[in-house]
């Protein structure tokens, strides 16, 4: 356990706990559920860096009894938040929260609600599909080494959203969830529980926003994607949290067969802020992409941790995650590719470039490959490095300002992933973001 | 099923080959410790061995390190486990010092030695060799010329007591005792193994050479070696193991340092072939002063669990590192390999090459450690590995950690997984070649470009090496 926290404070609290999870004792089995998360996360051990898992990232200077669930914001607050999230204008449903609270439901049109397809707040899918939610909340395992930070979800899940395509239904236009932290201190625990039926095709956009830059917070967010036979998911996920924020997110995939899903993780905020994204390929002939792009500055810390697990052959996973780095910030990149005994005919690919573009940054790498199968094309590859001089020099012969060659040339290192998102204002937003970090730095 | 009769198959080709170097005289030796390590089992090699105070408080304090330190199976195989310190003995000796003529040679070792088919001839030429016999050098010789040049190359004990001006410096400095359990354990218990010294601007034409043999069961072999290449010299060390078969396991734990000052150059080659039921980790270390260059070329062919991280501590500007490395693992075999480069210095470079063949149910691991502190400039690492699989079921996996700051330095790092293909095996087979012989070919020619890297000697028993592990793994 954390030594500095005094125990039984904010998110420590076991009465605090308990009393939340009292009000769910119409839906009996999510109040099991909350309490299983409580006892798991007493019995964990706090993660340490001598933990293969964990390596190059501390987890001592986290205190989470400074951390605590807010009271729920004005209504005042939540028009002006509601107003800041309309991002994206052809969204085919709209689901904002603030501090753990839903304050704006989604309302889908009649053609889409008339084809069975379900996008509510988790509060509300408790209530009307709890058989949905049994079968699939949070039955992923958690393989990356965050199991104490996802017990610690479980335990205070409250909020997220749940979406659910049925079979044969194709919806172009993406859902949007903007989840914000407003007050200091608070701890958010959002959940995205994506489940697309056979031969449907869904792309979800996922928001994590603090209402000021330097918003002090923590945030254990977890996503369950489930992605049934021939379905294609794509998934944008933006970790734009304020600059003081802890930040966790737990990311769980499965591929059906001939499955196409991917997914896009994009992070410029949070103090220290952890991914962890793994992807089980269930079935022959799925397709799964992974990227990653983030520009991270002044003490930031990026902790990214994949795994690409082949437990069916005929698959096919590719990983692409790009670091820009300035000021002391550091990023960890940690991916495996696990190719299980009978996976054969598997390709398997991850990537990892680092841009260091101040001598005080750090970039760590850990790619990793365990293959059991023999017929299989893996391979990996990391590199770490500065911007070519020669393409300075030739921007630079051209009369552009170095710090504006630098930039234009570490966005078009970025560029790469960008063009993988796919929907235009998402990117222009994103592309923003990045663009911004710069500017402060 | 199939797998089954492939892995017998397998076996039975692996076990005629070893066949040769599979023999055991019988053990009376004049000087045995016991089994178990105590503080009392190291006041006893240190009055056999007649070592100074100093060494034996070294000793004691690497014990004490040693039992501290936790085995290292959170990141490790569990496999570890399975090493019995208390049943293993941790020193015995002929009881003679290092003798120089071929004559004071006991008989029943001149026997050991013609079996393992050192040829005659070979002595004529190799400049000298440190033939070790369990675990003190009973045998060493050098031509006069290398002693006229001044170089020293005798074992750590005469090293220690006759030089002490030269090999305590650095003795124990590259890797120091408590920088890994096993490092700990040889520190303890070390016995046998080459200190060498090339003075100033010597250049030694002629590679170096020793080999080791275990001969007693449960008896684990801990030689120590320290090789100082001083200012502008240049040396090439080869180490070469084949072991004779056991029942229980054997556990052999060496520590290796290299030093080059300012200038000087160290090749250390490595073909570890020891028998498959031997746990050998061990820890090689080299520091590169400036413009000094340290290369590995490491060759895992034997043994049951090998861990062996060769790493070089680039510590003089322009300084450079190499690891070339070759690991075949067979069935019941892991080999855990890899290469750590240290850099410490501006405009050092490193570049780190590894092969790795698994063959059945075989495991090969790669593990590798590149770093850049935030001090340095224009620093360069490259690092490439490339695993083979034959069979269905064989393994490999790859965990390499690269950690970078600093101003204008890069790293590159690919790894490929990858199986030979049919068109090349159909290609072969269509011009004459069985199956077997096609795939040997394939796997020749994977690792071909780093084979060549070796001496002439070592890369024709090498290259039959692979050709016998390979036979039984295709059909």
């Amino acid at each position: 356990m954390n030594a500095v926290a005094p125990a039984g404070t904010g998110v420590l609290d076991a009465a605090l706990q308990s009393a939340e999870t009292a009000r769910y004792r119409a839906h009996d089995w999510f109040a099991v559920l909350r309490q299983q998360g409580w006892h798991s996360f007493q019995s964990l051990p706090m993660p340490k860096l001598s933990h293969e898992k964990w390596r190059f990232s501390d987890t001592r200077t986290l205190s989470l009894a400074d951390y605590a669930p807010a009271p729920e914001p004005t209504e005042a607050q939540a028009a002006a938040l509601i107003a800041r999230s309309q991002l994206i204008p052809d969204a085919a449903g709209l689901i904002v929260h603030i501090d753990g609270y839903c304050v704006l439901k989604p309302s889908l049109s009649p053609e889409l609600a008339a084809q069975g397809v379900i996008f509510e707040s988790l509060e509300d899918a408790i209530k009307h599909h709890p058989a949905l939610l049994n079968e699939h909340l949070l039955k992923h395992p958690v393989g990356l080494g965050g199991d104490k930070f996802a017990a610690l979800h479980r335990a205070w899940l409250r909020s997220g959203y749940v979406l659910h395509v049925p079979k044969g239904v194709e919806v172009k236009q993406p859902f949007v969830s903007v989840t914000w932290t407003l007050t200091d201190d608070v701890a958010v625990f959002p959940h995205a529980l994506i489940i697309s039926g056979e031969q449907t095709q869904a792309a979800v956009h996922d928001f994590h926003f603090s209402a000021k830059p330097d918003q002090r917070a923590l945030a254990i967010s977890v996503a369950d994607i489930h992605a049934g036979k021939g379905s294609q998911v794509h998934r944008l996920a933006v970790q734009a949290w304020g600059s003081a924020t802890q930040s966790f997110q737990i990311d769980n995939t499965c591929g059906g067969r001939d499955s196409l899903i991917s997914s896009v993780n994009a992070a410029v905020g949070s103090r220290r802020s952890r991914l962890e994204n793994a992807v089980r390929v269930e079935g022959e002939g799925a397709d799964i992409r992974l990227y990653g792009i983030s520009v991270a500055s002044g003490e930031q810390e990026f902790d990214q941790r994949t795994l690409q697990i082949h437990a069916a052959g005929h698959a096919k996973s590719d990983l692409l995650f790009k670091n820009v780095l300035l000021g002391k910030a550091r990023t960890i990149f940690s991916g495996l590719i696990k190719v299980e005994p009978d996976a054969q005919h598997t390709d398997a690919f991850q990537t990892n470039r680092n841009l260091l573009l101040s001598p005080d940054a750090e970039a760590d790498s850990l790619p990793g490959l365990e293959i059991e199968a023999n017929d299989v094309k893996c391979s990996h590859g990391a590199t770490t490095g500065q911007i070519d001089p020669a393409e300075l020099f030739y921007l630079q012969a051209r009369g552009i300002p170095l710090a504006t060659a630098q930039e234009l040339l570490a966005q078009g290192f970025l560029e790469e992933v960008l063009a993988k998102v796919g929907h235009e204002e998402a990117v222009a937003i994103v592309r923003e973001m990045l663009r911004q970090k710069f500017h402060q730095a | 099923m199939a797998d089954i009769e492939e892995s017998q198959a397998q076996r039975e080709a692996v076990e005629i080959d070893r066949s040769k170097g599979d023999f055991k005289f019988e053990e009376n030796y004049a000087f045995d410790a016991g089994i178990g390590l105590t503080a009392s089992t190291i006041d006893y090699i240190v009055k056999v061995k007649g070592e100074e105070e100093w060494i034996r408080e070294f000793r004691q304090k690497a014990l004490k390190v040693f039992e501290s330190l936790p085995m290292p199976t959170h990141w490790a195989t569990e496999d570890l486990s399975n090493i019995k310190f208390e049943d293993i003995r941790y020193y015995l000796s002929k009881g003679q010092k290092a003798v120089r003529t071929w004559e004071e040679v006991p008989d029943d070792v001149k026997q050991t030695f013609e079996r393992l088919g050192i040829p005659e001839s070979e002595r004529k030429f190799l400049a000298g060799v440190e033939a070790q016999f369990d675990s003190e050098a009973v045998y060493s010789r050098m031509k006069e010329e290398l002693e006229e040049l001044g170089v020293i190359f005798c074992g750590p004990t005469e090293g220690l007591r006759d030089h002490p001006e030269i090999f305590r410096k650095y003795f124990g400095k590259v890797i120091p005792m408590g920088d890994n359990k096993f490092s700990a354990l040889n520190s303890a218990v070390f016995s046998g193994g080459s200190f060498i010294y090339i003075p100033k601007g010597v250049k030694v034409n002629q590679p170096l050479q020793a080999y080791f043999r275990i001969n007693a069961e449960n008896f684990g072999q801990f030689e120590r070696t320290l090789i100082i290449a001083d200012e502008g010299s240049e040396v090439t060390y080869m180490e070469g193991c084949t072991a004779p078969k056991f029942e229980t396991a054997t556990l052999h734990s060496a520590v290796v340092e290299l030093v080059a000052l300012k200038g000087a150059k160290i090749q250390y080659i490595t073909v570890q072939n020891w028998s498959a039921n031997v746990f050998n980790l061990v820890t090689k270390r080299g520091m590169a002063e400036e413009d000094a260059e340290v290369r590995w070329i490491d060759c895992n062919i034997g043994s049951r669990l090998t861990m062996k991280y060769p790493g070089v501590i680039l510590r003089g500007k322009r300084a450079r590192g190499e690891v070339l490395s070759i690991a075949l693992a067979n069935d019941g075999q892991h080999q855990d390999t890899g290469a750590k480069m240290i850099h410490a210095a501006d405009d050092t470079t490193s570049n780190i090459i590894a092969k790795s063949i698994s063959v059945g149910k075989g495991r090969s691991t790669y593990r590798g450690l590149v770093h850049i502190p935030k001090t340095l400039k224009n620093c360069r690492n490259n690092t490439e590995c490339d695993a083979l699989l034959i069979n269905e079921h064989s393994r490999t996996d790859t965990y390499p950690a690269i950690s970078v700051r600093g101003q204008k330095n890069s790293v590159q790092h690919e790894a490929s997984v990858s199986k030979v293909s049919a068109e090349q095996i159909f290609y072969m087979m269509q011009r004459g070649l069985n199956e077997g012989e096609a795939m040997s070919l394939a796997v020749n020619g994977f690792v071909n470009d780093l084979v060549k890297e070796f001496p002439m000697e070592y890369s024709v028993e090498l290259k039959r090496l692979i050709e016998l592990q390979m036979e039984g793994s295709v059909g």
